[in-house]
This record gives C-alpha cells, structure tokens and sequence, in this order.
C-alpha cells in the first residue's frame, strides 16, 4: 500500500498540471498585496465604515492580518476551481492517457489503487489551500507589519494581534477540510469522464447551482439550503468570530464529512464496476 | 509437456450495447503453449484480452486462470501474468524507467535488475532514462513488451505486439517469443491479424471472427486439415478444367474468376501439372493454396459464406 501511495504522489507531483493552480496563487497573492500596498484611499475605512474611530486599536488596521483574512474571502469562490484542476484529473488523467490498462492489470485490487489515488487528491487540495493560506499570511505580514485583526461583519469584530495567529492556522485548517469535500467531488466527476475538462465543468456547475440555490432568498430555495454541502464551506470564517462558535464548526465539519464520505463510496461503487475501455 | 490448464474460458461473452463483441467463447490454453489468437479487425480479440486481465467483466460466462476463477482470485492470478493490451501506453512525462518502477511495484518487487532484465530484452537499456514523451511509436510498443515481462510471469498476454514495429523489431519479437516458449514454463498468448505471423511463431491457435470461434486446434493440424486446393491458370482454361477433372485424387475442379480453382490431394501437384501439359496446354501458374488460408482470406475480406476448413475434426476441443 505504500508503495502505490508512494506512486500517486510521485506521479501528481511530477506533472506539470499539478503546478497550474500553485503558480495561479503565487501570482495572484503578490499582486493583490501590492495592489494594495499602493492603495491609499479609504479602502480599508470604508470597509469598516469609520467605525475605526470610535473603537481603540492597536496598531495600523491595514495589517498583515487583515489583509490575508481579506485575501482567503476574496479567493475563497475560486479555490474550488483551482482543486478540481488537480483532483478532476487523477482518474480521467489515467483513462485519458490509456494508463489505467498498466494499473488494472496488476495483483492489487482496485479498491487499493482507488484508495491511493484519493488520498493523493485530498493531500493535494490540502496542500493547495495551506500554501494559499501561508503565502498570503508571510507575504501579507511582511508587507504589511501585524496588529489587532478588525473582521467585517454584520457585528464588528477586533481580534487582538495575540488572538490572531492560532485562528490563523485554525482557520487553514477548517478550509482545508471544506477543500476535501470538493476534491471528493471532482473526484466522482472524475471517475466518469474520460477528458480531463469534464470534472471541471460537472464539480463547478454543481457548486454554482448550489451557491445560487444558496442564496436566492426564495422558500423553496431556503428549504434546501442545509441539504447542499456548499452551505457550509464559510466553516472555516467562522473561527474569526468571538466567541467561536465550536457547535455551529462541528455541526459544518460533520456534514462536509460526511459528504466526502459519500462522494467517495460511490467513487468507489462505480470503479469497481468500472469497464476500462480506453 | 505437461498438459495442465493455464487458461480456459467458459462461454465467454461481451455485449456492447446490443451488439456482441465477443460470443461464446470457449478457449483453452495449456502450459507452455504459444497460443496464436486470430482474427480480421473488430474480431473480439482485444475485447476478449480486457476480460483475461480483468480490465473489463464479462456479460457472459468466465474466465479460469491457473485451474481457478479470475473473478474469484484475482490477485492471485495476475501475480503469474504480464499483459499487453492493445496500444502502449504510459506516462509520457515519466522516463522508461520510472514507468517500469511504477508497474514492477505493483507487483510488489521492483528491483532493478529485473528492470535492467526487461530494458535489455527489449534492447532500450541506452534510451531507459528518457522520458516516454519522446519515444517512437515502435520504442513505446517494445517498452509494452518489457513491461509485460516485469517480474518474469509465467502467462504472457500480447495483443498485436508487432504493430508498429520495423522489420528488424518484428524478427526481434519472433525470436522473443521464440526464446520465451523454449523455457516450457512460459506460455503465450498473443493476437494477430496476420496468419503468417501466426504459423511462425504459434504452437497452437484459435481464429475468432465477429465475436464467435471459428476454430481452435494445433496449427500443424488445422493446417494440414481439409481439402487442399490449388489454383491454376492453363490455357484454354474450359479444356483445362475438362483435363484435371479426369485426373485420379482430383476431386472438384472449377473456373472462379479466370483461374481454375482444384481440390485434390497435395501430393497429386505434380502429376496434375504433368497432365495439363501433356494435353497441350498452356500453364501459366500453379498455387498451392492451404485452405486454412483460403478461408482465413476470405473472412477478413468479408466473404459471407465461408467454409470452415476441419470442421468436424478440428474444431474447439481436439488434441492429443
Ligand atoms: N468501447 C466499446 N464500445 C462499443 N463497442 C466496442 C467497444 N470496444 C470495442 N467494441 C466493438 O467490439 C468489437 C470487437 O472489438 P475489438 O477491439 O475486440 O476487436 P479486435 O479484434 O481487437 O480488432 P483489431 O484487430 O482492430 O484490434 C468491434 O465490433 C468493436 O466495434
Ligand atoms: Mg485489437
């Protein structure tokens, strides 16, 4: 078993296309960053709508902080995307290029190869959103120095600057377990489809329709709203509340796993009956 | 030469849809056979490998590997086999090598001289650290044969190994397989579109056409089975046809498509001959036509009704 993870990590990490959605953030970070620092308007006091004045904080509220939790919202519709890139090829990629027929003729079971193949996608949307999530932090802090984290919202939130880092990483955390769920999903497309764009295009109608679902205040609509796994991935914004709401985080973290549960036993259902034909 | 069974298929079948793209079939294959299998594009032949090595399941019956169930066993099985299905393909952004570590660990060893064993078979040791990206359709197809060898399986699947290959690569396979049969414990089965490359290489054989077995036997014995025609072009050809009827051991002999089409005993060549020009004719040629030939000819050209050559004698199960 080893040995085939071992495979799957070589083989994602030795492609090419693995890199597009790394290179894609480790532009876009920078130029946000320096698209920022030459800002000087009132950005970030229309953000806050001058309540800044009113309240005491320290230090400057353009900080490190602020700017990557500004960051991780703006991206954060299209992180998905960017997962699908990787994930919606690690079982089309094998049909495409007629590899399976190397894979499945060998003394492992399928089920091992399946397994192999999705931890690898897992590890790679993990890897994809902590390298988003460290670059805009390292860049954003050196850039912008760090202070007290004043989160927008409906009620105004300041974090002390000691308060910040763990929910940082916290928040990393959460966002890569959303992340998984929509790796799974890819991954399903993936083992459907013989091209590589198919799982793009089937993962983000899915999450689209459902963001709209999500948000059209229509009853019907609202009535389905728990039911869609994207209702829950703002999980991880949810540690940048105070105080936590750890409930509400178990309740998401739940749900989103069991969805990744179940996108991946029928992953499994389908390659096991699976024809290879390509 | 032992007679225990490497592979059997019982009422193998394979539905696409509503079409059967394999029916019926019942092959058997015994240890240290080279097993030719047979038959014009869109047979069944690549259809029929995918359900050997379990890339596809059947709609119909099943396949034993080494006397057991490969549905039942499959691990256990593939362990012994090393398959080549259809076009070679690997990870062209990988190098040879790292495409060979990758299956060889599959099979649970990937130790380099085995490696460095198949590379050389295949005569790619130089070209090993390249990546497939850059290899030649010819390379790719040779770098298919060593990764069927990986691990040295006793079972060696090969769907048209020669495709793509030079003429100097197609010798080189022949003499692969050649060498592979001698040990007696590697037995083979490969698949082709070509007689020829079949009566040289093939111990035993099976033609399948449009899904179903036509026959399967020994190829010396089908071979040498059913009538043995000759084809011969003497003018004026009505005299001709006249003289040769009269001719003892001749037992049919008529005009088709301006040749005189003959069947009679192969040893009654010459004396056929000696009569067309002792009667005066004049003889432009005389063909020896095997009627396994004639008859695979006329299916892979599409003729509707085909007289299957050894029919009672040879057919499906028939060996010594
Ligand atoms: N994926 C598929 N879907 C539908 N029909 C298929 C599929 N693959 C093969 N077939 C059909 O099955 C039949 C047998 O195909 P197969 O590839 O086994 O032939 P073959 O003997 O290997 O031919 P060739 O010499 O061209 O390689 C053909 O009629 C083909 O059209
Ligand atoms: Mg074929």
């Amino acid at each position: 078993m080893k040995s085939i993870l071992g495979n799957e990590i070589v083989k994602t990490a030795l492609k090419w296309r693995s890199y597009i959605s790394f290179l894609t953030i480790a532009i876009i970070i920078p130029l946000i960053d320096v698209g920022l620092l030459f800002e000087k308007g009132g950005w970030a006091r229309g953000m806050t709508r001058g309540l800044a004045s009113d309240f005491l904080i320290v230090g400057n509220i353009k900080n490190g902080f602020f700017i990557t939790y500004f960051i991780l919202n703006a991206l954060w519709i299209h992180v998905p995307f960017l997962i699908t890139l990787g994930a919606g090829d690690q079982l089309a990629g094998e049909a495409t290029g007629g590899t399976f027929r190397l894979l499945l003729t060998r003394p492992v079971s399928r089920s091992y190869i399946l397994f192999a193949k999705y931890v690898t996608t897992l590890v790679y949307a993990g890897a994809l959103v902590v390298f988003m999530g460290v670059l805009s932090l390292a860049l954003g802090t050196a850039l912008f120095g760090t202070g007290d984290l004043l989160v927008p919202g409906r009620d105004l939130t300041i974090l002390a600057e000691s308060d910040v880092l763990w929910r940082m990483a916290a928040g990393i955390a959460l966002a890569t377990w959303g992340m998984c769920t929509v790796a799974s999903l890819a991954f399903l497309f993936s083992s459907l489809v013989e091209n590589g764009i198919g799982p793009i295009i089937g993962t983000m109608a899915v999450i689209i329709v459902s963001y709209i679902i999500g948000n059209l205040p229509v009853e019907l609509f609202t009535a389905m709203k728990p039911y869609l796994f994207t209702t829950y991935l703002d999980l991880w914004a949810k540690v940048f509340e105070d105080p936590v709401p750890w409930e509400t985080i178990r309740h998401s973290m739940l749900v989103l796993g069991g969805f990744s549960v179940g996108f991946y036993a029928v992953t499994w259902y389908i390659f096991q009956k699976k024809d290879v034909l390509s | 030469m032992s007679s225990d069974v490497i592979l059997q298929t019982f009422g193998l079948g394979k539905r696409y849809g509503k079409r059967w793209a394999v029916r019926d079939l019942d092959l058997t294959v015994r240890r240290g056979d080279v097993f030719g299998f047979l038959g014009p594009n869109g047979a069944g032949k690549s259809t029929t490998i995918r359900m050997l090595l379990s890339l596809i399941k059947p709609t119909a019956g099943h396949v034993d590997l080494f006397g057991r169930s490969l549905q039942k066993h499959r691990s256990a099985a593939l362990r012994r086999v090393g398959g080549l299905v259809e076009r070679a393909d690997f990870y062209s952004y990988l190098s040879a090598r790292r495409n060979l570590e990758i299956v060889a660990s599959l099979r649970g060893d990937d130790s380099h001289t085995d490696i460095d064993r198949v590379l050389d078979i295949v005569g790619l040791t130089a070209r090993a650290a390249d990546r497939v990206k850059a290899y030649s359709h010819g390379m790719k197809q040779r770098l298919g044969i060593a990764q069927a060898l990986l691990g040295g399986p006793e079972f060696v699947v090969l769907d048209e190994p020669t495709t793509g290959l030079d003429p100097q690569g197609i010798k080189e396979v022949r003499e692969l397989i050649r060498q592979l049969s001698q040990s007696g414990t590697v037995t083979i089965f490969l698949s082709s579109h070509l007689l020829a490359e079949i009566e040289q290489t093939a111990t035993h054989m099976a033609i399948i056409n449009k899904g179903t077995l036509a026959v399967q036997g020994r190829v010396a014995d089908l071979l040498a089975a059913g009538p043995h025609l000759v084809r011969i072009d003497a003018r004026p050809l009505d005299r001709a046809v006249d003289l040769l009827r009269a001719v003892p051991g001749v037992e049919r002999a008529e005009i088709v498509d301006a040749w005189i089409e003959c069947a009679a005993h192969p040893d009654s060549t010459p004396l056929l001959t000696r009569q067309l020009l002792e009667g005066g004719m004049a003889v432009h040629a005389v063909i020896p036509r095997r009627s396994l030939e004639e008859y695979f000819l006329a299916i892979t050209e599409g003729a509707s009704d085909v007289h299957v050559p050894g029919e009672s004698g040879a057919r499906k199960e028939d060996r010594p």
